[in-house]
């Protein structure tokens, strides 16, 4: 079932699309237009708004002239299409071919097409259709051959609509509607047609960017949504309809999303409410320290994970806002202390935090931004404010969305609100930041030894004493830390609390940051010094997923650092062996520390202890330069 | 679920696919009676059923369908 999930339900809608056919407002139309329609109440309101006449088109905008053409049924359709255009205030006239006749009527210029005259083209073939004469007992040679057909065919239909009309050409590229002959290695027979739909799509997106096509990807959808959603075989053989009509109303969103972003009608400002949205917690209430965000629980990293889908969508353009009731203070706090947040203040080009109503604020926004209320989307958990700004500013886009952000990103994503047909080089530099991990994985696949590559990450080791705002983390990783931890020693927040107010001890969080980002708090270490002035290394853990990047040696250096300030003078290290921790056996004969028997733990297995000598201690040199982090 | 249920349930559904709201369903009415019922609204028809009763309807089910009688008996035998 593909729903569309994040316009609202409107509780009265069919009685006021009823009045909608007394009044004929076409405010009202749009509105209703704006829920969450299923197939039936899509073409009810179509139908309702052809029969009174209603005609809404933003002033200045005109009317879209969308010709569909295909070879199967495709009329079941255009009332989606309508209705998704009636949604964005767009009015949008179709046409269809005669059945089977795109080709001719394409060619012909006295065709009834061509009297149409089209504003946008959108060319939809069936997969049956494209694969037919395609067969199992064909090789290889043939089905390129065949390919080569359809892809050249394919293309002087484009050439034609776009040497013919005015406007965008959008093809649809097929669904995978062929059951597999071979199953999951079906590439490897010739002449699947299933196979030969994928390769044909794979060819088809390549020469669309070509030929300045833009695609209507039904495969990705399929992909996603499973194709039972979006193909009824058993209406394929009742109606030759390859779109199944239950799908119609998604079908027209995502036709209507790619005309709409041709004409610069795609939405190009996240505004984004905080509290409870982009992090857990009410942060005037619960302070910094007491946000859920980032590592730490689930909640947290769903949280961090929509900063970064955030995040993203602004570096390939889209422009991002804040919007929160809150003192501007507390709201900011966040962004300058809080060690797990993804977006900086830097990411946000326009932040509005007071305690006037959301409306207000959000058209404070488009004036700092100096752009419509109607390129706006406005994400927001309480569904109290959503429902005032959908009253107040109907132009405004508004996504139901649930409490749980787990979902957020997703739901941007379906609602296809940036709708994008072009990266230009001004939306990449709207955001100066790099596309980290891929630039981290290819600096990686290129460098030709170990230490080029680490001196090319540009490693910096930043250090705090344990502290409040780093406290759940902290504890999160004594007690979830297994592979990397010398002692497993596990200790609650008060434990740690008795730490920081230690004066003979030290809790170090550990962050590595390199060029490509932040990989968070990736070590812990704590000591304390004995009255002998032996530094015991009480716990050492570290996360792998900074392995091999010499953290090791440079955090022995900054603990020796930390160590020789307490007055000590040797460092002391224990292994006591778990059922997980193999991996750091010999962790301290590597750093240089000596065997000196066993340690003091018997339980789970005897363990061992290692000393280090500081007044001969030479600090290693390292690719990871060292900092202490600022608050 | 008894019939009259599912005409109280059905009867929406037909006023919103047709959008008549003085539609009154009974056994025997069919495609002849109704304007506008064609081989895609009775598609509409039965995609909104299978939506509303939560139901799926076999080929054979679909092709042995004369009028609202007939439907209302292949409901009433899946639910």
């Amino acid at each position: 079932m593909v729903e569309l999930y994040w316009l609202p339900k409107i509780d009265d809608w069919r009685e006021r699309l009823r009045r909608l056919g007394a009044d004929g407002a076409p405010g009202e139309a749009v509105a209703l237009a704006n829920a969450r329609l299923d197939a039936t109440q899509t073409n009810a309101l179509d139908t309702m708004v052809s029969r009174t006449g209603i005609a809404p088109h933003a002033s200045g905008d005109t009317p879209v002239r969308l010709a569909l053409l295909g070879s199967s049924t495709l009329t079941h359709l255009l009332p989606s299409i309508r209705v998704a255009g009636l949604r964005r205030g767009m009015r949008v006239d179709t046409y269809e071919n005669d059945y089977g006749q795109y080709w001719q009527e394409l060619a012909d210029p006295g065709s009834a097409l061509h009297r149409f005259a089209p504003t946008a083209v959108l060319l939809a073939l069936d997969a049956r259709h494209l694969a037919s004469g395609i067969g199992a007992a064909a090789n290889a040679a043939e089905i390129d051959t065949a390919l080569g057909e359809v892809t050249q065919r394919i293309r002087a239909c484009w050439r034609l609509a776009r040497d013919s009309f005015a406007g965008p050409v959008i093809h649809q590229l097929a669904l995978p509607v062929h059951p597999p002959l071979l199953g999951g290695n079906e590439h490897r027979l010739a002449g699947s047609r299933g196979a030969f739909i994928a390769r044909l799509n794979a060819a088809l997106r390549s020469m669309a960017d070509a030929e300045g096509v833009d695609v209507l990807a039904l495969d990705t959808r399929a992909a996603r949504d499973g194709i039972a959603a979006w193909h009824n075989p058993e209406l394929w053989h009742r109606a030759k309809q390859e779109v199944s009509p239950a799908a119609a109303p998604m079908y027209g969103e995502l036709v209507m999303r790619l005309v709409a972003a041709r004409r610069g009608r795609s939405y190009k400002v996240l505004v984004l409410d905080l509290d409870n949205t982009i992090w857990g917690g009410v942060v005037g209430d619960d302070g910094v320290e007491g946000l859920v965000l980032g590592q730490g629980s689930a909640l947290g990293e769903a949280f961090a994970d929509f900063q970064d889908y955030a995040r993203e969508l602004s570096r390939r353009g889209v422009i991002l806002a804040a919007c929160s009731k809150n003192d501007e203070a507390n709201a900011l706090e966040p962004f300058d202390r809080h060690p797990e947040m993804v977006l900086k203040r830097s990411d946000i080009a326009s932040f509005v935090a007071n305690w006037r109503d959301k409306p207000a604020n959000l058209r404070a926004i488009a004036d700092e931004l100096n752009i419509g209320l109607d390129a706006l989307v406005f994400v927001d958990d309480n569904p109290f404010e959503r429902d005032l700004v959908r009253r107040e500013l109907p132009m405004v886009a508004v996504p139901e969305v649930s409490d749980d952000p787990t979902n957020y990103a997703q739901t941007l994503a379906d609602a296809g609100y940036f709708e994008a047909v072009a990266i230009t080089d001004e939306d990449r530099a709207r955001s100066g930041q790099y596309q980290s991990n891929r630039q981290r994985k290819a600096l990686k696949a290129t460098a030709t030894d170990l230490g080029a590559y680490l001196r090319g990450l540009e490693m910096r080791l930043l250090w705090r004493r344990f502290d409040r705002v780093g406290l759940a983390r902290t504890v999160q990783l004594i007690n979830k830390t297994n592979q990397f931890n010398l002692t497993t020693r596990r200790y609650s927040e008060a434990d740690v609390l008795a730490v920081m107010s230690d004066e003979r001890a030290f809790g170090l969080q550990l962050r590595l940051l390199d060029r490509f980002g932040d990989n968070g708090i990736i070590g812990i270490v704590i000591g304390r010094l004995q009255d002998d002035g032996d530094l015991v290394i009480d716990t050492w853990l570290m996360s792998c997923r900074v392995l091999g990047r010499q953290v090791e040696p440079t955090t022995l250096n900054l603990v020796a650092a930390e160590a020789r300030t307490l007055g000590a003078r040797r460092l002391v290290g224990d292994y006591i062996p778990s059922a997980k921790n193999g991996m750091v056996r010999d962790h301290y004969p590597k750093l240089g520390f000596a065997a000196c028997g066993e340690g003091p733990d018997q339980e789970p297995g005897p363990s061992s202890r290692y000393r280090l000598d500081l007044a001969t201690f030479v600090a290693r040199d390292t690719f990871v330069e060292v900092a202490e982090e600022p608050l | 679920m008894t019939e009259p249920q599912i005409y109280d349930r059905l009867t929406p559904i037909f006023r919103d696919v047709f959008l008549r709201d003085d539609l009154v369903l009974s056994d025997g009415l069919s495609a002849k009676h109704v304007p506008d019922w064609d081989s895609f609204k009775q598609i509409e028809i039965i995609i909104a059923v299978e939506r509303e009763f939560a139901i799926k309807f076999r080929t054979r089910e679909m092709d042995s369908l004369n009028n609202v009688g007939d439907l209302v008996r292949l409901i009433a035998d899946k639910t």
